[in-house]
């Protein structure tokens, strides 16, 4: 680690006014002192934002507005997440560890990096790292990478379970910044590596996420369901966050689909969506909106497997979400 | 009994390797090559000596003083050749982990790159038959018509099985303390052995070795990685002495698996033959194995090939490519871990060819005498254990046919293979003396978790007729009597023997009496000793998502006299916990790119985690053997996971009508 | 460089610190107390949990310069202060749920941590409940701490005895 100044901020004004360039926030720390001990961040300024007052989870207009700072324990453990919200409380819930969800806040979730190996070692080429080196995953292994929406630049994985569902849900990121407040949805937050895989995010320099905002929880059931290669404490290999509303004939009524570990954004799966909306409730057509959705699937040569286990993944969660 | 050492370890007062702090100490880190292959074309370590706190840079810009050269993963800084990426190439030392750790990045080495080779292929054109395989066994064996036998079969199986690299992990990460002294070095290392480490560190060191303290009290596991002194002690010995400081090194968690050691990957080829009824007519086995470009490591991966089933043809081979990759080491039940995955798949594969119940399979082929050798054995009870297991589990309630159980959406099998490890002991000294109104034993024998500390005390203490409370044994310290090393499940049949002979003498001697087993160990042949197990797995497959879950393992082993149940029931769960996660999960991935280990951490290198050890269970028969060692014990440390990764993926065959030849069995390879 | 004071196990300590240094090596190359042990420094295998402010959390990645006013727990401190031992530190031993003893103090906080924690876990049926904590609901609320020596069976064991 190289050495740095550390400041804690007192309030959100207070953060902003202390960024300057090579200034990053630091909130739990599970990924960015992690990213600093491999040399990967090298901030000059840390300004402490865990403590900030955004630390409250509050009903509103029907929906719910969550601090950036709340840890992810705190926001699966909370009564109206697990009562309205059950997609979510299950998405945090499937991630990491019960040590790294007590530290890890909302925010930092959302803006946590990519786990690709090349990215993490600093010894190796990384076009997120260090833009214009190279991507040494696509010719090396990618098991792990994107299916969809990757670039020649890029082919890494978002890998938070919890913007998975918070894109099926609609959510909306609250940034306060050098310029002024601003809302962004999610999806819209994330970008797709393009060529400039090194930004993540919409975020400007200095913007600091202070609330994450649900709407109303969307009508039908719902399920988070993650795909690992051990039964606990791992990244997914692909994961889905579904909603399913079937109306009284057996159509359905409305869909949400976002899909984990296939792209370099949380995905949300339109194409599906559309191809079921106002169609039968059945097996053959979350079939034929599976496929309508990963038709446009690239994958690499070694992640194949991610097809059938993304259309397979969708199938089984909307069949048992079907009533 | 408690373990001995429990309540230290349940405070946190047990102190490992990198817990001693002694004086004025200095922090070390190490400096790798981040190419595969070439040479050094220049160090500068200039940017790192400004930064303060930075006290020195060690590097072979002015190699330091060796005693020897011999191993050369251990002649640290000597050449400017780079044999694999993750070499050591220089040592920092700082006032400061921080500090330490910051400068190793400031440190500009420069390289001539030459192309590398890190893939091992059974077609590449370097293969060779090394002289011998570890641990001095011979590299190929033949014995009758394997060609006829084969082609003389009713039912054959020709298959080839891979397992990956895999690495040990021991959850305490590789550490040292180096303390030099009037001439003498005291190093507080995480140790298997302390007595041949202090032997191997005066020989690199060029000190006498009367000169050399290896202490290693606690040990944060090693499964093999630990057995051997490893290059960050002799880092942390030369750092002190260039520095005239003590020196602490912590080897991080990502270093540790270029530095440390890893089982080789395999490719085997199986080809069984047998007649209608299943009777074996001709086994043979081909290894291929890798090492690397500067110490050639040779896994007995055929070898209990030769132990196993009656067969009036046998071969067995080993063939090794020189990589450009760091040097392969000792990791669990090496040789028996890997080849028995391959034996025992292939012998379901037989059953199922054959349409012949595993279990009877492998009862019609029980030899009389070991295939190879034609010894007897001094016990084996396979059978035993295949039948005592198949009552336990409810085998007989199974339908052979595979991929038909669905519950719910699991896809349910089961399977089963056996599982064997050799029964060896070695040379070892040991004192009792009477003092206190008790008894201690000394002994530089290792507790790496196995509970040595605890079993030896129990071994004492019946010796002596006395109860447990009443002695206390102390091991690791090599200024104890000399000890064999915790490897090779030897430790408490060679460590036992010289416990028993020393409180045996005490007893005859009055207050004092000292042991040495060395004529005892010679004098052990004409039997083929090894403990014998059979293991078996329920497995449940998601149909959809290629998810793999253990719900049921169950362990049933015969290795003579159990000392301590509790201890050893541990060891056998441990050691099929381990085999499960490398059915399930183990693979380090080689950068062919940058010819490294990529995924060189524990999110990325996946060990089982709780959730996924669901009910594991391990029993054991009754075994009298008297030609073992004064107590009639097999070692337990390693057969736990000889035969789970079979067991397992012959489970998921019968419960999804698929073989996988290829290990780890992750989803990718199960969905479709 | 930056001032901070720290409670470890009912002590106070104000200490100058490198912003670099961790909360465990804080512990252990500071403070002495090497108990809790580092096992990847990067919150992947569980060996360094303690307890900040009653919540377990993994130490390595925690920087010491955030700890500033914090309350930690660590193996040290899981007892009665008088050398007594906390019930999960007693079912440990009476359950050998251990075997190197390494992940040991990480396991022992993070259980005494997951007994107090509210809600619902991943394998949770129905999320409106605090579920007992079964032996399903004990491995997957302690796998964030790694045992490569196999002890989960015993570790699952001891816990379930505590929580009775």
């Amino acid at each position: 680690m190289r050495p740095f100044e550390y400041a804690r901020a007192l309030d959100g004004p207070d953060a902003v006014a202390r960024f300057r360039p090579g200034t990053m926030y630091l909130g739990g720390g599970t990924n960015l002192v992690d990213l600093m001990r491999l040399g990967v961040a090298e901030p000059d300024h840390l300004v402490d934002v865990s403590r900030l007052p955004f630390d409250r989870v509050e009903a509103s207009d029907g929906g719910l507005r969550i601090g950036a700072a709340v840890r992810n324990s705190d926001l699966a453990a909370h009564p109206l997440v697990r009562e309205r919200y059950p997609m979510l409380a299950r998405a945090l819930l499937a991630g990491a560890s019960g040590q790294v969800r007590n530290m890890a806040t909302v925010a930092g979730n959302l803006l946590q990096r990519t786990r690709c190996p090349y990215f993490q070692d600093v010894t190796k080429a990384c076009n997120k790292r260090v833009p214009g080196s190279g991507c040494p995953a696509i010719p090396g292994d990618h098991r792990n990478h994107a299916i969809i929406g990757h670039s020649e630049a890029c082919v890494a994985v978002h890998p938070s379970d919890m913007a998975v569902a918070l894109a099926a849900l609609e959510a909306r990121v609250h940034v306060t910044g050098p310029d002024g407040d601003r809302v962004v949805p999610i999806p819209g937050l994330h970008r797709l590596p393009g060529t400039e895989p090194h930004r993540d995010t919409v975020l400007e320099p200095g913007e600091l996420i202070t609330t994450v905002e649900l709407p109303s929880p969307p009508a039908g059931s719902s399920q988070y369901r993650k795909v690992r290669e051990r039964a606990s404490f791992a990244f997914a290999l692909v994961s889905v966050a579904a909603v399913l509303d079937v109306g009284g004939d057996g159509t359905v009524r409305g869909c949400r689909l976002a899909l984990g570990g296939v792209a370099h954004v949380p995905w949300r799966a339109e194409r599906a969506e559309r191809a079921l909306l106002g169609a039968p409730a059945t097996e053959e057509e979350f079939v034929r909106a599976a496929d309508a959705e990963l038709d446009q699937a690239r994958p690499l040569p070694r992640n194949g497997y991610k097809v059938p286990l993304s259309r397979n993944l969708i199938v089984r969660t909307l069949r048992e979400l079907t009533p | 009994m408690n373990r001995v050492e429990a309540y230290d370890k349940v405070t946190g007062r047990a102190k490992y390797a990198y817990e001693y702090g002694v004086g004025e100490v200095a922090y070390a880190h190490l400096v790798q090559s981040t190419i595969a292959r070439g040479r050094i074309r220049s160090i500068d370590p200039g940017q790192a000596l400004a930064m303060p706190g930075v006290i020195a840079v060690l590097s072979s810009d002015d190699p330091p003083e060796l005693g020897s050269l011999d191993d050369a993963e251990l002649a640290l800084l000597q050449s400017r050749a780079i044999a694999y990426r993750g070499q050591i190439v220089a040592v920092v030392v700082a006032e400061t982990p921080e500090i330490a750790r910051a400068a190793e990045r400031a440190v500009r080495v420069e390289y001539d790159a030459e192309p590398h080779d890190v893939l091992l292929r059974p077609d590449h054109p370097g293969l060779y038959p090394p002289e011998k395989v570890n641990p001095g066994l011979p590299t190929d064996t033949e014995r009758g018509d394997v060609a006829g036998g084969l082609a003389d079969a009713a039912v054959t199986v020709d298959a080839t099985y891979t397992t990956p690299t895999q690495h040990n992990n021991p959850m305490e990460p590789h550490a040292a303390l180096a303390v030099w002294a009037d001439g003498g070095l005291t190093l507080y290392d995480s140790s298997q052995g302390v007595s041949a480490e202090r032997a191997t560190a005066a020989k690199v060191l060029g000190l006498p070795p009367e000169r050399v303290r290896v202490i290693s009290r606690h040990v944060g596991g090693g499964f093999g990685s630990k057995g051997t002194i490893r290059p960050h002690a002799v880092a942390a010995a030369l750092a002190a002495r260039a520095t005239g400081r003590p020196v602490k090194i912590a080897v991080t968690r990502q270093q540790m698996f270029e530095v440390t050691g890893y089982r080789t990957p395999t490719i085997q080829r199986l080809r069984l033959g047998a007649d209608a009824d299943g009777r074996l007519t001709a086994i043979a086995h081909d290894v291929v194995e890798q090492t690397s470009t500067i110490v050639e490591f040779a896994e007995q991966t055929a070898t209990p090939t030769r132990v196993m089933y009656a067969t009036p043809a046998l071969r067995t081979t080993h063939r090794l490519l020189r990589l450009d990759l760091p040097t392969p080491s000792w990791m669990r039940a090496p040789g028996e871990c890997p080849g028995m995955y391959a034996l025992e798949s292939a012998m379901d594969e037989l059953a199922v060819a054959a349409g012949i119940d595993p279990i009877e399979l492998r009862v019609m082929n029980e030899p009389l005498t070991e295939p190879e050798s034609g010894l007897p054995f001094s016990s084996r009870n396979l059978v035993a254990c295949l039948r005592e297991g198949a009552r336990r589990f409810g085998w007989e309630r199974r339908d052979p046919e595979p991929g038909i159980r669905l519950d719910g959406r699991w896809l349910v099998g089961t399977g089963v293979a056996s599982s064997t490890y050799p029964a060896r002991r070695m040379a070892s000294r040991a004192t009792a003396t009477a003092e206190d109104g008790g008894f201690i034993v000394r002994i530089a024998a290792a507790d790496i978790g196995t509970g040595a500390r605890t079993a030896l005390t129990r071994i004492a203490a019946q010796t002596l007729g006395t109860s447990t409370e009443r002695v206390r044994v102390e091991i690791g310290d090599s200024a104890l009597p000399q000890a064999s090393l915790a490897g090779g499940s030897m430790g408490t049949a060679s460590w036992g023997s010289a416990v028993v002979k020393a409180c045996e003498a005490m007893l005859k001697n009055g207050a004092v009496g000292s042991a040495d087993t060395t004529e005892d160990v010679e004098a052990d042949s004409g039997f083929a000793r090894h403990a014998f197990g059979a293991q078996f797995a329920e497995v449940r497959v998601d149909i959809d998502t290629g998810e793999l879950r253990v719900p049921r393992l169950l362990g049933v082993f015969a290795a003579g006299r159990i000392i301590d149940d509790s201890l050893a029931r541990s060891q056998f769960i441990g050691g099929m916990t381990m085999g499960m996660g490398m059915a399930l999960m183990e693979e380090t991935v080689v950068d062919e790119e940058f010819g490294d280990f990529l995924n060189h951490d524990l999110a990325q290198y996946h060990v089982a985690a709780c959730a996924d050890v669901l009910d594991i269970d391990a029993v054991w028969i009754e075994e009298e053997d008297p030609y073992l060692n004064p107590m009639g014990s097999k070692g337990i440390g390693e057969i736990g996971i000889v035969g789970t990764a079979a067991a397992i993926a012959n489970a998921v065959y019968h419960a999804t009508g698929r073989r996988i030849r290829d290990l780890p069995i992750t989803p990718d390879k199960l969905v479709s | 460089m930056a001032e901070i004071t720290v409670r470890v196990n009912g002590t106070e300590h104000s200490l100058i610190v490198d912003t670099r240094l961790s909360l465990l090596d804080l512990l252990r190359e500071r403070l002495g107390l090497t108990g809790s042990k580092k096992g990847c420094d990067h919150g992947q295998c569980g060996a360094c949990t303690v307890l900040i402010d009653g919540r377990r959390s993994n130490a390595c990645l925690a920087l010491a310069v955030t700890c500033d006013g914090l309350d930690v727990t660590t193996v040290e401190g899981l007892g009665d202060g008088d050398g007594g031992l906390h019930p999960l530190q007693a079912a440990f031993i009476e359950h050998d749920a251990f075997q190197c003893g390494y992940c040991t103090p990480g396991q022992l906080c993070s259980a005494a941590g997951m007994l107090t924690e509210p809600g619902p876990s991943a394998v949770t049926e129905d999320l409106m409940e605090d579920p007992p904590l079964t032996p399903a609901e004990i491995r997957e609320r302690m796998s964030g701490n790694l045992c490569r020596c196999g002890a989960y069976v015993n570790i699952v064991t001891a816990i379930e005895g505590v929580r009775r």
